[in-house]
């Protein structure tokens, strides 16, 4: 029984192997691959990506360009972010837009106001052919949610972009197969394993900027539904809504009409990571309009190409 | 468990663990009362499973509901893949790969045992070691699980005897001693009621061993525990001569990742399969320097001399070499939907590296329930075999008995580009 006792040999911390795991992960991208692209929102789990790409490749450049799909209704801030982070970088940027797709016919609204989430798998779609690229690596974490606890660090989709449960390739040890024929790509994940609490320990540690949104300010609101739904050009207050200002953070950001910040004066990473080991709700479950519509929504959407 | 306890103080590291078991074991309720007793299980979840235990008429919420899979899986009432879960105790990070219990079975348990460093081999206290629980051993065994905790659960059901639980015990070990196990240790549980789980409970004061929390809490974590010479596969090689700054004009960093062992500045080191001889010059970390890296970190090696090294070669120090060779003997285990067919080549992974391979022989099929050696003259899927390679170009092993990272491999198809075979060099 003596080697249950602790170990003797030096081990990293969780963060540190975490860390390694994802660059690991990325040079395996940026070994299989001819042509792989990052997908870069401005988001704090995209800003993760970067700093993990960073560690994996510098002094040298980034062996993929970053690729924003940009539904056009995202929070200005998160925009401005994306592009200082890039520019800062010296990383090419690409930006591919759900308006372009609109106007060219290939994403049709059913009302002018509608979220325009799940369009930009047709945009990704058309970005990955456009510029023929293999891979598209991600920062989807397996502990959002259900579909994701099951699936690959690296992602097989067909030419549809479709994800296959029942037909996944199996993935054993770190032997990662990124093969693909012309026209299917792989979607690499490489912070599957880490939690949202983990995202907010290494952004701390890392000493990451941020956009600004994911901090406590003073926002105007309406309650629906039991979330906080912003009151923005988009999203204005209807006749009858109560309009308050509370002190709010984002806990996600993403497209402004299915995006909702949650109550809290948390003002520093320190805070935040604070609030997140004792919250009481889940990521998606307190902040994503779209993922409450049905159990299986994120499941449905990746079937469609959703990264 | 307070939540500001959940803030890591001493961070005790990472560990992979893996449950075995059907549903009928227990195995979701022993999961879910893992993430409910660690208060990882958050209210909108607890919530969600509350109202489907209503809904189907339960008295008290079923935890085994938060492992509930994809809505393919409960339209076909069938357990498709491996899960990964996640929990903190604050001392510690855990990632639980939940292997599926029927279909499929062998391929699901090896993928998901490929990662883990301990299992937890459950077992229904009413119906003791079953030609399953042998399977769930034989296969951890065989994918190298270092530490193996069999749970005796269900022990609410059999009136907490302790001498069940002996008998199961001695049963056990007396067939563990057949595959050469070592490290087995054993734990009554009642998962329905948490008895010495996370909590001791009331009921099983004759046992005075640790929890099983308290298990997972202090097992080692490192992958690489028994091989301590250094292996470092060439992942992908850093030349940013065209960046403009003339410091970088010379610059080649080696990037990988240390599977085993460690190395200092200075260490006299060997490129492999060529056998070229040069010494560390430095160790990088995203423009830090450091004086050694080991096991497990992800870092750049800068080398004396300039040599010829690009992905797929591997490093290693000089008087620890790893075996060269055109020719592999290994336990294949086939995931592929197609047979094995001896007639065709197939492509091998093996670290960053890639070859063709053909068939030189199958020695056998192993018959898994009862381990009897059977010819074979194809292979079918979930089946075990021993079967020996020619490779096209030469690979860099250890046997995976000594090392997990050097001595595995994969076999892909490349018409489907699929993987079809997960190896285990001898």
């Amino acid at each position: 029984m003596s080697t249950l006792a602790l170990q003797q040999h030096a081990t990293l911390s969780h963060l540190d192997w975490l860390e390694s795991e994802s660059i690991h992960i990325l040079r395996e991208v940026a070994g299989q691959c001819a042509n792989p692209a990052l997908l870069f929102s401005g988001g704090k789990d995209s800003l993760v990506l970067l700093r993990l790409a960073e560690k994996a490749f510098r002094p040298g450049r980034f062996p993929f360009p970053l690729l924003n799909i940009d539904t056009g209704h995202n929070y200005s801030e998160v925009i401005d972010f994306r592009d200082f982070r890039a520019c800062q970088l010296n990383e090419r940027l690409i930006v591919r837009s759900v308006e372009e797709s609109m106007r060219r016919g290939t994403v049709v609204l059913k009302s002018p106001g509608e979220s325009r989430n799940r369009h930009q798998s047709v945009t990704l779609l058309e970005a990955i052919e456009e510029f023929g690229f293999d891979c598209c690596i991600g920062g989807a974490r397996r502990d959002e949610e259900k579909a994701r606890a099951k699936e690959r660090i690296f992602s097989f989709r067909d030419e549809f972009g479709q994800w296959d449960p029942k037909n996944q390739r199996p993935e054993l040890w770190d032997l990662f197969n990124a093969r693909v024929h012309k026209g299917e790509n792989i979607r690499a994940f490489p912070i599957s394993n880490w939690t949202e609490l983990d995202v907010w320990q290494y952004i701390e540690r890392e000493d990451l900027q941020l956009p600004s949104i994911y901090f406590a300010h003073r926002r105007e609101v309406i309650r629906r539904n039991g979330l906080l739904q912003p009151v923005t050009e988009l999203t204005p207050a209807r006749a009858g809504d109560v309009v308050e200002e509370l002190t709010v953070r984002f806990r996600t950001v993403g497209d402004i009409t299915c995006t909702a910040p949650v109550e809290s004066d948390a003002d520093t990473v320190a805070r935040i990571i604070e609030e997140t080991a004792t919250t009481t709700i889940t990521e998606r479950g307190e902040t994503r309009l779209d993922d409450q519509t049905s159990e299986a929504a994120m499941e449905q959407r990746k079937k469609e190409g959703y990264f | 468990m307070s939540a500001i306890e959940h803030l890591p103080g001493t961070d005790n590291g990472l560990l992979r663990f893996l449950t075995c078991g059907s549903v009928d074991d227990g195995k979701s309720t022993l999961i879910g009362r893992l993430l409910f007793d660690t208060k990882t299980i958050l209210a909108d979840t607890l919530h969600a499973i509350t109202r489907t235990s209503e809904r189907r008429g339960l008295e008290a919420v079923d935890l085994s509901l938060l492992t509930d899979g994809l809505h393919a899986e409960r339209e076909q009432g069938i357990t498709i893949d491996v899960a990964y879960r996640y929990f903190s105790t604050g001392r510690r990070k855990y990632i639980i790969a939940d292997a599926p219990g029927h279909e499929q079975y062998t391929r699901n348990m090896v993928t998901a045992a490929s990662t883990a460093n301990l299992a937890i081999i459950l077992i229904d206290a009413r119906k003791g070691v079953l030609t399953q629980t042998r399977r769930h051993s034989y296969l951890a065994h065989l994918v190298g699980i270092p530490h193996i905790v069999v749970a005796i659960n269900k022990m609410d059901l059999v009136g907490y005897d302790q001498a069940t639980f002996e008998r199961i015990r001695g049963e056990y070990l007396e067939f563990a001693a057949t595959l050469g196990i070592g490290d087995v240790r054993f734990i009554p549980l009642s998962a329905l009621n948490g008895d010495m789980l996370v909590e001791r409970g009331e009921n099983l004061g004759w046992y005075s061993g640790p929890t099983l929390l308290d298990m997972l809490e202090n097992a080692p974590t490192a992958h690489s525990e028994r091989d301590e010479r250094f292996r470092f596969p060439v992942q992908y090689v850093c030349r940013p001569q065209k960046s403009g700054d003339p410091k970088l004009h010379d610059y080649r960093g080696f990037m990988g990742r240390v599977e085993s062992g460690e190395i200092v500045v200075g260490d006299e080191v060997l490129i492999l399969p060529s056998e070229t001889r040069t010494r560390v010059k430095a160790i990088e970390l995203h423009g830090r320097s450091l004086p050694r890296a080991i096991a497990e970190q992800s870092v750049t090696l800068l080398l004396e001399d300039e040599v010829d090294v690009s992905r797929g070669d591997m490093i290693v120090r000089a008087q620890e070499s790893a075996l060269v060779t055109r020719r592999i003997e290994a336990m294949l285990c086939w995931l592929g939907d197609a047979p094995l067919d001896p007639q065709r080549k197939y492509l091998i992974r093996q670290t960053t590296r890639e070859t063709k391979a053909a068939i030189a022989s199958i020695d056998y099929r192993l018959y898994i329930n009862t381990l009897q050696k059977m010819p074979a003259e194809r292979l079918g899927m979930n089946d075990i075999a021993r079967v020996a390679f020619k490779l096209a170009q030469p690979l860099c092993v250890d046997a995976y008995a000594d090392n997990r990272s050097t001595g595995a491999f994969i076999v892909i198809d490349e018409s489907s580009n699929n993987t079809v075979g997960a190896g285990m060099i001898l």
